[in-house]
């Protein structure tokens, strides 16, 4: 993996590049993405003065690389010609802190490049560290940067390319959002995941279902059903839950190292720890399930699939009352028991989703297989 | 049914950490939450339920200059009387440390004149901030330091390791709050009658807000546990903080959970409510028993009832 800059042609899709200036954010989006460092952490990380690769494999092999900043000198020449033809999407960091002109000069000289040696590339800009900014000047700096990058386009005869542009931040899921949908871009089995996902929405009481990438909390596809922030969050959470407590009681040598460090779910920064979870989670033979039931009727469902993806679904109980929701604080005990006994209809269709998700699980092993042929 | 009163104190410089380990433990905050905290002033008083008699008076004690005058001369017996625990807080980076322990000096003498049978818990925090493999000899040769200092004072000081973003603070508090529940042998005992049935890897009992660690099968046959040894020692203290973290975690649907079952790579478990104060944990070691879940479930309603009993005869 290390020092492996052009990638394999056939991968081709699947390689998004990480561009921008120094400073911008890049390395700190890696370490927070793929390899679960807490934001703070980024603080004191050194300049990238290598092209580093990052590889993750979910249903398609996905590999992010990282030039660093300094290329503001950019000089078109035939090895990253051969870097442009091979890449899926180019994702250009843009700091919104600091001073963004020279930025959107030194990005229009690269898409100019890149678009004429691949035309089919997908060109995004993260407009990042947006934390700092208030409301207003967010979406003032938004429109500035989209106006003038679409000028300098203009100036350059490039009016037809498109570029699509994300608020993003390491310190919220604003970044994991824009890496999804980038991601989603990228996959040309998109369309039949998605019709899948609300096959299995409409066939049972599932709110909001996710595919996750395990590791980096990607979510590969979702129901066509809006994305709530708060439930994105629950669910990715739901997954670390469920495999810290999993790992807890392995019982084999890794695991015996891994106590040694001293990591916890407050501050995951320890990678490789991490790296070795997703590892192990993905060569255990038994598939990872979890259930949990809420106060406000909902169940929380995880279940793992092939290749390090992971389904979880909110499951809503439909004959809830409603009013119940602010409840759950002052609830005694014996209503907790109450409600819970009168759970019946909500196992009998957890059973059904059971049922679904299997075949879900099925047709994705399908869908695999088939798109590894047509490599 | 009567109830009992537990006053602890808890002392310790300011910016040491105290308002911010009570926030987490008995407030669900998260690490993160405790830098909005600001400095206490005066005392802040909490009064919490535990295990369903039992009350724990928490006093936190602003670590100002100021307000500690206060507390070592006007307010001397109405801090120090009735206390049945300190614990004191060292701030392990702090650039005084001769008046850190000038502090802790007046707090034994004042707790030995108005409570000589309080036990003592000292916590040498903010652990995180030293490397990971000086934080042994650190703590070895400040507790050192510390126990001389205590001994004529006739106390003895059990220690802790302790920083918000690990689990070591849940270990320091689970073990505080155990020394404080008189019957936790029967707690204990009964525990492992259950296991009788259940044939359980592991149980564990927690209490329901702070899921602090009650009792534990491992913990209390320690001393046949060949098989045990190679499961991670930190576990109990690392199963609070994932469930502290879940909690939260769900709190953002604006609930909270009731059971947590886990179908995992050679373990099965079961979490869920056991009593109105606790929960418990079951692991399992996994089978393809086709109706494991509804066989463990059922036996902890079973459960339910007897130690509802034992909570009641505290
Ligand atoms: N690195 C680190 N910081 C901590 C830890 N515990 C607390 N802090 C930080 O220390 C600061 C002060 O914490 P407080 O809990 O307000 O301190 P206090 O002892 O209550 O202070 P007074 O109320 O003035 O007596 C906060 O910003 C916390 O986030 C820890 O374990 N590690
Ligand atoms: N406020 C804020 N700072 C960020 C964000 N992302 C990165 N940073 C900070 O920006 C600085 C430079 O980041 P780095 O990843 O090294 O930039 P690179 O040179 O592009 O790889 C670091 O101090 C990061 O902590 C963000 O979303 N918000
Ligand atoms: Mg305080």
């Amino acid at each position: 993996m290390e020092g492996m800059i052009i990638p394999n042609s056939k991968d081709q899709h699947a390689t998004i590049l990480l561009m921008g200036l120094r400073r911008g954010g890049k390395s700190s989006i890696c370490k927070v993405v793929f390899h679960n460092m807490q934001p703070l952490d980024t603080l004191y990380l050194e300049s990238t003065s290598k092209p580093t690769t990052e590889q993750f494999s979910s249903l398609i092999n996905l590999s992010v690389m990282e030039l660093p900043g300094q290329l503001n000198y950019f000089e078109p020449n035939y090895d990253s010609e051969r870097l442009f033809s091979n890449i899926g999407a180019l994702v250009y960091v843009i700091d919104s802190q600091d001073e963004y002109l020279n930025a959107l000069t030194n990005l229009s000289m690269i898409i100019e490049f890149a678009v004429k040696v691949n035309p089919k590339i997908q060109i995004e800009v993260l407009i990042h560290k947006v934390d700092g900014l208030s409301e207003d000047y967010k979406i003032d700096a938004q429109r500035d940067i989209m106006q003038r990058c679409g000028d300098e386009l203009l100036d350059l005869g490039l009016e037809g390319v498109q570029v699509s542009f994300y608020l993003t931040s390491i310190f919220d899921h604003s970044i994991y959002e824009a890496f999804s949908r980038i991601v989603q871009k990228l996959i040309p089995e998109l369309p039949s995941l998605e019709n899948m996902l609300d096959n299995l929405v409409s066939h049972s009481s599932i709110d909001k279902v996710f595919l996750f990438d395990i590791n980096s909390k990607i979510y590969v596809a979702t129901d066509s059903g809006p994305v709530d922030i708060q439930t994105y969050e629950v669910c990715a959470e739901f997954i670390d839950i469920s495999i810290d407590l999993d790992d807890l009681y392995i019982e084999n040598e890794e695991n015996n190292n891994n106590n040694n460090n001293n990591n916890n779910i407050n501050n995951n920064s320890n990678n490789n720890n991490l790296l070795n979870n997703a590892q192990n989670i993905t060569s255990k033979s038994k598939e990872l399930k979890s259930i949990s039931h809420l106060s406000n009727g909902s169940v929380l469902y995880l279940k793992q699939m092939i290749r390090g993806l992971a389904l979880v679904a909110l499951i809503r109980n439909e004959n809830q009352i409603s009013t119940s929701n602010n409840t759950n604080i002052n609830e005694t005990f014996n209503e907790i028991l109450l409600k819970r006994s009168n759970n019946d209809e909500i196992e009998k269709s957890l059973t059904i989703i059971d049922y679904n998700v299997d075949l879900f699980k099925d047709s994705l092993m399908k869908i695999w297989k088939t798109s590894k042929l047509i490599k | 049914m009567s109830y009992s009163r537990k006053k602890l104190l808890l002392m310790g410089r300011s910016g040491s950490g105290k308002s911010s380990m009570r926030s987490i433990i008995f407030s669900n905050y998260s690490a993160f939450d405790t830098r909005r905290l600001g400095a206490t002033i005066d005392v802040e008083l909490s009064h919490l339920r535990f295990l369903g008699n039992m009350t724990l008076n928490l006093w936190d004690c602003g670590g100002q200059d100021v307000f500690m005058e206060n507390y070592f001369t006007n307010q001397k017996d109405h801090i120090f009387k009735m206390v049945q625990v300190l614990i004191h807080v060292f701030d392990v980076e702090s650039k005084s440390i001769n008046k850190d322990i000038e502090i802790f000096v007046k707090s034994l003498t004042n707790l030995q004149k108005y409570s000589p049978g309080a036990k003592i818990f000292v916590l040498l925090h903010k652990m995180d901030l030293v490397q990971l493999d000086k934080r042994l000899e650190l703590f070895t040769i400040m507790m050192d330091k510390l126990q001389k200092i205590s001994n004529p004072y006739n106390f003895n000081l059990v220690g802790f390791p302790t920083s918000i973003w690990d689990e070591s603070l849940y270990k320091a508090w689970s073990q505080i709050v155990c020394s404080l529940i008189p019957n936790i042998d029967v707690f204990n005992k009964n525990l492992l009658k259950f296991n009788e049935i259940l044939d359980a890897e592991e149980i564990i009992l927690f209490e329901k807000t702070t899921f602090l660690v009650i009792s534990s099968t491992a913990s209390i046959k320690q001393q046949h546990v060949q098989s045990q040894e190679e499961l991670d020692p930190k576990r109990f203290e690392k199963i609070s903080n994932i469930i502290k973290t879940y909690k939260q975690s769900v709190s953002k649907l604006r609930a909270n959970f009731y059971n947590l079952i886990i179908k995992g790579s050679n373990k099965n478990f079961y979490l869920d409510v056991l009593t109105e104060n606790m929960f418990i944990m079951v692991v399992l070691k996994s089978q393809q028993q086709q109706n494991e879940e509804l066989l463990i479930l059922d036996n902890i309603k079973n459960a339910r009832k007897w130690f509802e009993k034992i909570e009641n005869e505290n």
